[in-house]
């Protein structure tokens, strides 16, 4: 029972981590219908940014003040992407995936030539050692943590895309972009803030992937792979699918974990995200439209 | 299009000239001649599904390996006498030869699985995802866990797999002494005929009816089924076909390196072996297969040269290929070829 437990709270902690790859991910595809493959990068910068920050920035709060830098640091990285990279190949989906694939080599042997192969630790403040005893199980404060972030992210994208101006474009072009673009909304540049955005909380998630383990150059290519699961498997770029998804298969991975080992989990992982897709797959959420290709 | 006696009479004149290769290269740039061409022949498969079915597989590598793999684990089994177990079982600690082992042992189960089990995972693995009509970026996704999946599984089960070592030290393939004089000759002319016929049989599948129904769903599916067609089904089969070639190149190669390992069938390779094509040409099969060997011959060159500069010039140039030049070589040289014609 309390195994039991343990792995629902470790599947509620990988769910936290895998809805931070994804969120970014399903935004921009629900908008573009582009993947971006270097987006496992883009959590490698975050940890990174946050090693820099901890080095810099003294005091046991200096953890909150990573925070921010690596949103900002990763998500002018993402505009910079989608500038020099995405936009050129809109109309181009599969020849965006191959595309920003080697932008996520370059990055990949850029952080090995500047930090090394090995990678660099960053110790958790002391305020997140220790954990809390709940029904008999230890729930450790980082993981606690982690969980606080993604539901403190996945609030203010909510309350971002209902109640502001922003939110409203992005919701206009998501739903139609030639009549958006019509109305005179500028879609181009919605599209950039969404996908910086979208970096920016990867840059998030890599700060979070920095506290249970060391940065390394590959980092983020560990929780990509279900991050793009997670993705099929919610829905075209819905925020309440996302979430969904990324709890279920965060759930299936670790309660797996309890009969089976890691590897084999990641084989009933896929396995879990093919079955789905033959009872539905408009995925989670489906998108109500009568359009063909929505 | 296709002028197909065009293209078979290009085929045996280049397989025919290449034919010579053994009496010109030496030991070492004849293995790896040898190695590239069956890396050629899963191009091939790549042309089909990427280029004339718009398919994009990430997880080419998975068929790849099923293929090497079989081939591997017959070999394995060959030198033993009954009752033994290969080398790196004994050292796992296993007794007895697993049960889905040992029909490997037999040399015609093990020759027919090199290309039917790829294809009957492939078919199942399509007919499993484009059924139910989700593909495009979804398609590319899935199979790229698929490849993740199938590397880490490998690894993971070391007394049946070989685990990250993956499966070498091979004595005898059919009768043939791997380490007599005449076997890098005869592997090679093997090689090249596989995929002469490879290079035969896929242009006049694209020549054929079928290929021209599997651009048709490529380039607007919607239409292909409104016309009453079973679009899924066309994709299946290429993707079925391009798995079989996979599995048939990843034999050949096994034999020609000596080992097969899960770093050969995982997601970087199985990525890396699109921009072959892509920079081939990801419509043309003699683009495909020079590609193939241009890349992997300059990947040789730049990897005992520079080793940290090959992940920037791998990325580079699957960033300039896919944006500047999606057609490819072949395209770069087919304007050239206009222009002097007219």
């Amino acid at each position: 029972m309390e195994l039991l437990l343990g792995q629902v709270f470790n599947g509620f902690s990988v769910a936290s981590l895998y809805l931070l790859a994804a969120l970014g991910l399903a935004l921009s595809f629900g908008l573009m219908r582009v993947i971006n493959m270097a987006h496992g990068e883009m959590l490698m910068i975050g940890g990174y940014l946050a090693y820099l920050t901890l080095q810099v920035v003294p005091g046991p709060w200096r953890l909150v003040a990573a925070l921010p830098v690596a949103f900002v640091g990763a998500a002018l990285f993402g505009a910079l992407i989608h500038v020099v990279l995405i936009r050129r190949l809109s109309a181009r989906p599969l020849d965006t995936l191959l595309a920003t694939w080697g932008l996520s080599l370059i990055l990949q042997q850029g952080a090995r030539s500047l930090f090394g192969a090995i990678g660099v630790e960053v110790t958790a403040p002391a305020w997140l050692d220790g954990g809390i005893s709940v029904l008999g199980i230890e729930l450790p404060a980082v993981r606690l943590f982690i969980i606080g972030v993604a539901i403190a992210v996945l609030a203010g994208l909510a309350l971002l895309l209902s109640r502001t101006r922003i939110g409203l474009l992005v919701r206009a072009v998501n739903q139609d972009r030639m009549m958006a673009a019509a109305t005179g909304i500028d879609a181009g540049r919605v599209d950039l803030v969404v996908f910086a955005l979208g970096t920016g909380i990867a840059g998030l998630a890599g700060v979070m992937l920095a506290l249970l383990g060391p940065v390394t150059p590959t980092v983020g290519q560990s929780y990509i792979v279900p991050a793009f699961l997670v993705v099929v498997m919610g829905g075209l770029g819905s925020i309440r699918g996302t979430v969904a998804a990324a709890v279920i298969l965060g759930l299936v991975g670790s309660l797996a974990q309890i009969s089976v080992d890691a590897s084999v989990a990641q084989v009933l992982m896929l396995v879990f995200v093919i079955l789905f897709i033959q009872i539905r797959p408009e995925g989670v959420v489906a998108n109500k439209s009568r359009a063909l290709d929505v | 299009m296709f002028r197909l006696k065009r293209q078979f009479v290009v085929a045996a004149g280049v397989a025919g000239v290449a034919a010579f290769a053994p009496f010109v290269l030496g030991g070492y740039d004849l293995n790896l001649l040898a190695r590239f061409l069956a890396l050629s022949l899963l191009a091939l498969g790549i042309v089909l599904t990427w280029g004339h079915g718009g398919i994009l597989s990430l997880g080419q590598g998975v068929f790849f390996g099923l293929g090497g793999y079989a081939l591997a684990m017959h070999m394995k089994l060959t030198p033993l006498a009954p009752g033994e177990v290969p080398d790196f079982m004994m050292l796992g600690g296993l007794e007895a030869l697993p049960a889905w082992w040992v029909p490997f042992g037999n040399p015609g189960f093990a020759l027919l699985a090199v290309v039917l089990v790829p294809g009957i995972v492939a078919a199942l693995f399509a007919w499993s995802v484009f059924g139910r009509r989700v593909g495009g970026t979804y398609f590319a996704l899935i199979t790229q866990a698929l490849a993740l999946a199938f590397a880490t599984l490998l690894v993971s089960a070391q007394e049946t797999t070989g685990g990250f070592n993956g499966l070498t030290d091979f004595q005898v393939v059919l009768g043939l002494d791997l380490n007599g004089a005449e076997a890098g000759r005869t592997l090679y002319w093997v090689t090249l005929l596989v995929l002469a016929l490879g290079w035969a049989g896929v242009a006049a599948l694209l020549a054929s009816r079928f290929g021209t129904m599997l651009r048709a769903v490529r380039d607007g599916e919607n239409r292909v089924r409104f016309l009453g067609h079973d679009a899924a089904a066309y994709k299946i089969i290429a993707f079925a076909v391009a798995a079989m070639l996979a599995g048939a190149a990843g034999a050949l190669f096994t034999l020609h390196a000596g080992v097969i390992s899960p770093a050969m069938v995982g997601v970087v390779p199985s990525i890396e072996m699109v921009i072959w094509v892509a920079i081939g040409g990801r419509t043309s099969l003699a683009g495909a297969i020079a590609g193939t060997l241009a890349v992997n011959f300059a990947r040789d060159a730049i990897s005992s040269a520079f080793p940290d500069l090959r992940p920037y010039a791998l990325g580079l140039l699957f960033i300039l290929v896919v944006t500047l030049l999606p057609g490819g070589l072949a395209e770069l040289l087919a304007a050239r070829f206009r222009k002097v014609a007219r």
